[in-house]
Parts: structure tokens; sequence; C-alpha cells
């Protein structure tokens, strides 16, 4: 049911002229770059295909009847009203398939918080509205802020067309930079409000809540840059303060590091 | 249409229609002082009905910020009020009124009795939620804006909000407690007045989920209480609850928040599951199919929406086990709720099925809260709601189970029974437009949020990446429609209420067989059933 519905609305967007040259009809999750995030999107596969082939079934029951037990085609009411052979199956087997469902949910869950072994801790702080990343290993730490051509261009009014910024909101001064292919422990906090850290690409969110200290991992396999936002309301500006994570190899990454440690 | 042509022959059964009471007291004192189920139903529908526009205008304030990237009317701050107001008004203002509203009409009517058991606490709990939303809406006004932290108050953000937040959360205070007296009015009317031979399990089903749901409110409604008042002493009175700086916690708050929110979910949409199993009868011209697992599973829905609050909120950072708990005792209520599905569709299986407007709103219910169903299952699983959480996939997925899950079978409610309670027919040629509108564009709005969630837009925020920018689109012109389509519901239950093809006391061809408000006349006598029906067991209930 969902490709009419996609065409109409598309049909109604064109015709509002909504800029098809930068028309992005995203309709699904992110893979990811990480094992854990592949595994979250093949999960998210599996529960969406379990409940389409279900709403298949279960859709086409109710339409049958809706177009054949018609008032107006001269029905007769018949006059059963339970069925406990009926009732009995349609009971036990969703029990079934909510086992199936749960088993690898579970298997993906335990390895999702287990982070032993990790190599690299960083620390992030969310402030209102701004991330403080810290190499607690290393010593590095820094702010990072929306830039600023971003913030000008959300003012109210701005008159810039967000259309003609890269990555409209979702650029930052100073990224977090990670090595590729470490696991890499990521100790999440607040200094305010309670604010979530998030990367879709890694698959993982975490609240950051003043006073306590989460905990997530992740291990990227492809260099590149991803980008996340706060995911938990945290005031006015909650919409604007991105994450935005480099991923650099290793040999790369060890070189911005000492370069920082100078500079700090 | 099949409205009947019935004389009101059948109607009568003797319960008094010969004048010993007075009627109606004249002019505003009736509303005020009146103590008549039926006044006081009449008046938390308007209620309702003018707090679902004023809600809406506030979610059209937030899809014409979001119609295209870029911040163009609103101030960011102005839009969190915006968000957090229109979810306020909608929950305790707008959908929870509505179904009391249909209680207090309907349950007497339905069980036999002249009224509900405690009339002035029934007038009492409704002038107070008058209070409360005059509170709510002024609160807008203060220094420092309206309140702005998201309907779920979470500190320590709501400890930001300026002279807002006492106003908010002794609006809080006003309608949670309207809200007890009206379930203890509930419970007490049904337990104690049902007509002879009206056994438990003869009730109809809307009484049931009536019941259900009253025992909920009981339950939950001070926790909120508690939980409000210790933001309150947190915020004035130098208490750290909440606060980690005195050895208190934030998340404390999101747990009692959501022992409450998650059976709070419940009571909107089990009187809308009671309505359905009302409506779907009476329109298949045949029985409720499995009445006895509905009421179980209402009672399993119920129970288990006592254990399963912590997956609104799995990315706090919980215990292993906590997850999996939580997970899991979510998945079960998909059995349950599969069985109320399941049921309603064999109900309609071999059935004699016509289409006026009450059986379409509740047809639409039955697909797309089946919809908002099935995300609801795939959010349970843990991993993948670590995507999900606070993305619009979440804000897709309450609203298909709000608004074509529970606004939808109130709107099937009111056409189900607005004959019975104006004694007049209303346009249905006009009812039925209203109907395809909002089912189509209640659709343009929702649907695309899955996508948009998915793709990674966060709610709550004021403006986004480019790459949200069509289905924002798409999204805000099916919000604009489904708002505007709302007009015509106004003007059709204005102009049934003037005036209209006089109702029959049967008023629907298929009503016949089922429930006791179709045995007196259309409209409703101010003073029904002085005497007590007779019941033969099993019978009532459709």
């Amino acid at each position: 049911m969902k490709s009419p519905k996609r065409d109409l609305a598309g049909g109604v967007a064109l015709l509002l002229a909504a800029a098809p040259a930068y028309a992005a009809w995203d309709l699904n999750l992110r893979v990811g770059v990480t094992p854990l995030s592949r595994d979250i999107y093949g999960l998210h596969m599996l529960i969406l295909w379990v409940c389409v082939a279900i709403a298949v079934a279960v859709f086409a029951v109710m339409i049958y009847s809706v177009a054949t037990f018609r008032h107006s085609k001269g029905a007769t009411p018949a006059n059963f009203d339970h069925s406990t052979l009926a009732e009995v199956i349609w009971t036990i087997v969703p029990v079934l398939i909510l086992v199936f469902m749960a088993i690898p949910a579970a298997r993906t869950l335990v390895a999702i918080e287990d982070s032993s072994g990790s190599e690299l801790t960083v620390k992030v702080t969310g402030y209102q509205w701004k991330w403080q990343y810290e190499y607690v290993e290393h010593g590095v730490s820094f702010f990072s802020t929306l830039a600023r051509r971003h913030d000008a261009a959300r003012q109210l009014d701005s008159g810039v067309d967000p259309r003609t910024i890269d990555n409209y909101l979702l650029e930052v001064d100073n990224p977090l930079v990670v090595p590729q292919g470490v696991k890499i422990r990521v100790l999440v906090t607040a200094a305010d409000v309670i604010h979530a850290w998030w990367v879709p690409d890694f698959g993982m969110k975490k609240d950051a809540i003043p006073g306590f200290i989460n905990e997530l991992w992740f291990t990227a396999d492809k260099a590149g840059t991803y980008r996340g936002q706060c995911a938990e309301l945290c005031g006015r500006d909650h919409g604007f303060m991105p994450v935005v994570v480099e991923v650099v190899p290793r040999a790369e990454f060890d070189a911005w590091l000492a370069a920082r440690k100078t500079t700090e | 249409m099949s409205a009947t042509t019935d004389t009101l022959a059948d109607a009568g059964h003797g319960h008094g229609h010969d004048v010993h009471h007075h009627g109606p007291a004249k002019g505003i004192r009736r509303w005020l002082t009146t103590t008549n189920h039926k006044d006081i139903g009449t008046m938390y529908l308007v209620f309702s009905l003018i707090m679902f526009l004023i809600g809406g205008s506030m979610a059209l304030v937030v899809r014409a910020e979001l119609f295209v990237p870029g911040m163009q009317l609103v101030d960011p701050g102005f839009f969190n009020t915006m968000t957090t107001v229109h979810a306020l008004i909608m929950v305790f203002g707008a959908v929870m009124p509505a179904t009391v509203g249909l209680g207090n009409w309907m349950i007497p009517l339905q069980i036999g009795a002249p009224d509900m058991a405690l009339p002035r606490m029934n007038n009492f709990s409704f002038w107070l939620l008058v209070a409360a939303f005059s509170l709510l809406i002024l609160s807008l006004f203060m220094p420092g804006g309206g309140p702005a932290s998201g309907w779920t108050l979470y500190p320590p953000l709501v400890l930001q909000t300026g002279d807002a937040l006492p106003l908010a959360i002794f609006a809080i205070h006003l309608a949670g407690a309207s809200s007890i007296m009206g379930a203890i009015n509930i419970i007490v009317t049904i337990m104690n007045m049902r007509a002879p031979g009206m056994t438990l399990l003869a009730m109809p089903m809307f009484v049931w989920t009536w019941l259900i749901t009253a025992y909920l409110l009981i339950a939950v409604m001070p926790v909120f209480a508690g939980a409000v008042t210790m933001l309150l002493t947190d915020h004035f009175f130098g208490s750290t609850f909440f606060s980690a700086a005195g050895g208190g916690d934030p998340v404390l708050y999101q747990h009692i928040f959501w022992f409450f929110g998650h059976p709070e979910v419940y009571i909107m949409i089990l009187p809308a599951f009671g309505i359905v199993s009302e409506i779907i009868p009476t329109f298949a011209r045949k029985k409720l199919f499995g009445y006895d697992s509905m009421v179980y599973a209402t009672a399993s829905i119920a129970f288990l929406s006592f254990i399963v609050w912590a997956h609104h909120m799995f990315t706090v950072g919980m215990p292993l086990a906590g997850e999996m708990f939580f997970m899991l005792a979510t998945m079960l209520i998909a059995v349950p709720t599969g069985v109320k599905v399941f049921n309603w569709t064999a109900t309609m299986w071999k059935g004699s099925i016509s289409f006026e407007p009450p059986m379409l709103f509740a047809l639409a219910f039955l697909f797309l809260f089946t919809i908002g169903g099935f995300s609801g299952l795939m959010m349970a699983i843990v991993p993948v709601d670590f995507q999900y959480h606070d993305t619009y996939f979440i804000v897709a997925h309450f609203h298909y189970v709000l608004v074509p899950g529970a606004v939808f079978a109130i709107m099937g409610a009111v056409y189900y029974w607005l004959p019975k309670w104006t004694g007049h027919m209303y346009d249905m040629k006009l009812a039925k437009l209203h109907f395809w509108l909002s089912a189509i564009f209640v659709n343009v709005l929702f649907f695309p949020q899955h996508f948009l969630g998915l793709a990674g837009m966060p709610r709550r925020i004021p403006d986004y990446a480019t790459q949200f920018a069509d289905w924002n689109m798409v999204s805000s012109i099916g919000g604009f429609g489904f708002g505007l389509s709302q007009l015509l519901f106004v003007y059709l239950i204005w102009r049934c209420v003037r005036g209209g093809a006089p109702a029959s006391a049967v008023v629907w061809d298929g009503a016949r067989s089922h429930g006791l408000e179709w045995t007196v006349p259309s409209p409703a006598p101010y003073h029904t059933f002085d005497e007590p029906p007779t019941v033969r067991g099993g019978e009532m209930h459709s």
C-alpha cells in the first residue's frame, strides 16, 4: 500500500514545484558503516517484512469481507459469534512469530551492550547547544558547534536559501575524528539538560544525562564523514547541535591527534 | 442510508415518559448547575471539539514552519511551545474529554440507568476541566513563554520554563483530579446501576472498555500528579528529586512519567476499541465475534500496560536485563491487540455490511490503527529502537494510533449516536465527504513521517537538513488538508443540532438488537430509565 501513496504524494509535491533537483525521497533506514548498524538494519528489514506479510494477510481478509459481504448485494448475515479453534490459533500463531523475532533481537542486543575491548575512549558532553569531545587517554578536548554559515542561515527570515548550503544544519566547526576499523567506546554525559548523541550510520543513540555517564561503542569500517543530530529535546536550539564524525585511516588519525596535542 | 423509518412504537417499554420531572433549567444556569448526564456529556463533547480545534491549530503552526527548510514563521522556542501545548491539549483536552463525554452520555443509556451514580461530582469534574485548560492556555502568555519542554515535561529541561511552569503543573493537577472523579463516577455507575439481568459479561463492549479504562485512570493519574509535584518542589522549594547534584536522578522522572504515560496511551485507545466494537456489529448486522475474548483481551492489554513503561526510554542507558524484559513484555501486547483486530475482522466475515459514516470511520480505524500497531511492534525491538527513538518514525507511529485510531473512533461514535442525541439525521453525503477527506489527508500527513524518521530526522526540531524537505512538504500539505476538513465536521454537527430529518428510535437498520440505547426515543428524553428495563441474560452486548 506504500507505492500508490508515494506516487500520489510525489505527484502533489511535483505540482508544487518542490525543487525536484534536490529531491531526496529517502524511504528507509541507512545500512550504516559498523557491524552493529548492519545487524540493526537486518533486524529492521526482517521485522518490517514480517509485518508486511501479516498486514497483507489481515488486510486481504478485511478487504475481501468488505467487498463481498455487502448489504447492498443482498448478503444475509451468518449467525456464528465465536469459534474456539480460530481464537486459539490466532492467539498462538502470533506468539510463535514473536518468539521468531525476539531471538535475533536478543542476540543483537547482547552485542550492543558489550563494550569490552575498546581501543579508544571518547567522552562526549552535551551542552545547550553544542558538544564537547574529550579523548580521555590523550588529554585532548574541544567543543563542536554548528558551523557559522549554517547558524547565520537558520536565523528567522535570514534570506538565505538552505538549499544553497551543503549539508545544511549538519556541519560543525570541529568534527570528532576517529580511526577507521577501531573499536571506540563513547562515554556520554551532559552538563545542563538531557541531550542524546546520535549518528545514524553507526546505528547508535544514547541519552546524555547530567550527572550520569552512559556508554556506547562503534567500529566504523569505512572512512568518511558521518552526520547526526542531538535526538533529545534540549531547549530552544535543540535542532541546531549536529554531530559530525570523521572516520579516517589509523595513520592519519595518529597524525591528527599528535598535531592536536601540540596545539593544546 | 439505512436509517429506519420505524415509529417509536417499539421504543416505549414504559420507562417514564409522562413527565414527573421538571425539565432542564433555562438559559446558562442549565449548563452551569446541571447534574444531568446527558447535559454533562454534551458539555464534555463540545469542550473536546473546541480543544481539538485549538490543539489542531497549534499543529498547523508546526506544519507551516516545517513546510520548507529554513526558519520562516516562528522562533524555535515558540515552535517548541507549539509542539508541547499541542500534545497536552490533544491528550488531556481533546481525546480524554471526548471519551468521557461519550461515556457520560452512553453508559447510563447502555446499562439502563437513570443517570450517573454521582451527578454533582460529575458536574464538578467537568468544570474543573474548564479551569485546568484556562490555566494551561493562560500559561502561553507568561513571561518566558509557554511550556516548551515537550508534553513529557522531562527535567532538567522543564525546570528552565519561566512563569508558565506552575500554571501548567496546576493545570495538570486539576485535569487529573477531574479525570479521577470521572473515573470513580463511571466505576460506581457501572458496578451499581446496571439494569436487572445485565450481568458483567452481558454489558456492551463500550461499557466494558470504559470500566477498565476507569481503573487505569485511578491507578495512574495520581502517579502523574506526584511526578509533576516533585517538579514543582524541585523548582520552587529546593528539593532535588531529579537532580544528580543533590543525589537525585533525572531518569527517575522518566520512569514515573511513563509508569503513568503508558497506561495513559490505553486510556485513550480502550474506549475507542469499545466504540469500534459497537459500530462494526451494527453495520455488519452480525453479533460481535468472540465477545468474551474481547473482554479478556482488553483486560490483558490493561494489565500489560503497567509493565512496559520503559520501552519509551530505551536510550537512557538501562541494564541489559531491563532492556530484555521491557522488549519482551512490550512484544506480548501484540497478542491481545491481534485478538481484537482478528475478532473485528471475523465479525465482518459473512456479515451483511453497509457503509454509513460510522462504519466508514470504524473501517478506517481497523486498517490504520493496525498500521500503527505494526510500527509499535517494530519499536519494541530494542536494537532497532535505538535508531527509531526520538525520530519522526515515533511521531508517525503514535499519530497513527491516536488520529486514525482514537480520533477516528470518536468521530465514528459521534456519527453513530448523534441522531440519538439530537433526534435528527445528519447530512450523510456531507459526512461521507468529511470521512474521505479525513481518511486521505491523514495518510498524506502521517505516512511520509515514517520515511522521514527512518531517513534520520529527529522529532521536535523546527528546521531540518534539506534531504528531509520533500516529505516534510507532503506531510504539511496533508496536515492543512486534514485540519481544514475538520471544519466540515463542525458545520455538520451544528446543522444536525439545529434540525434535519427526524431520526427513529433505532436509527440504524442493524442496531435493532444492539443495546438499550436504541430502545429509547430519539432524541433521548431528558430523563430515561426512571424504571429500570429488564434485560434477558446475554442479549444486550452486540
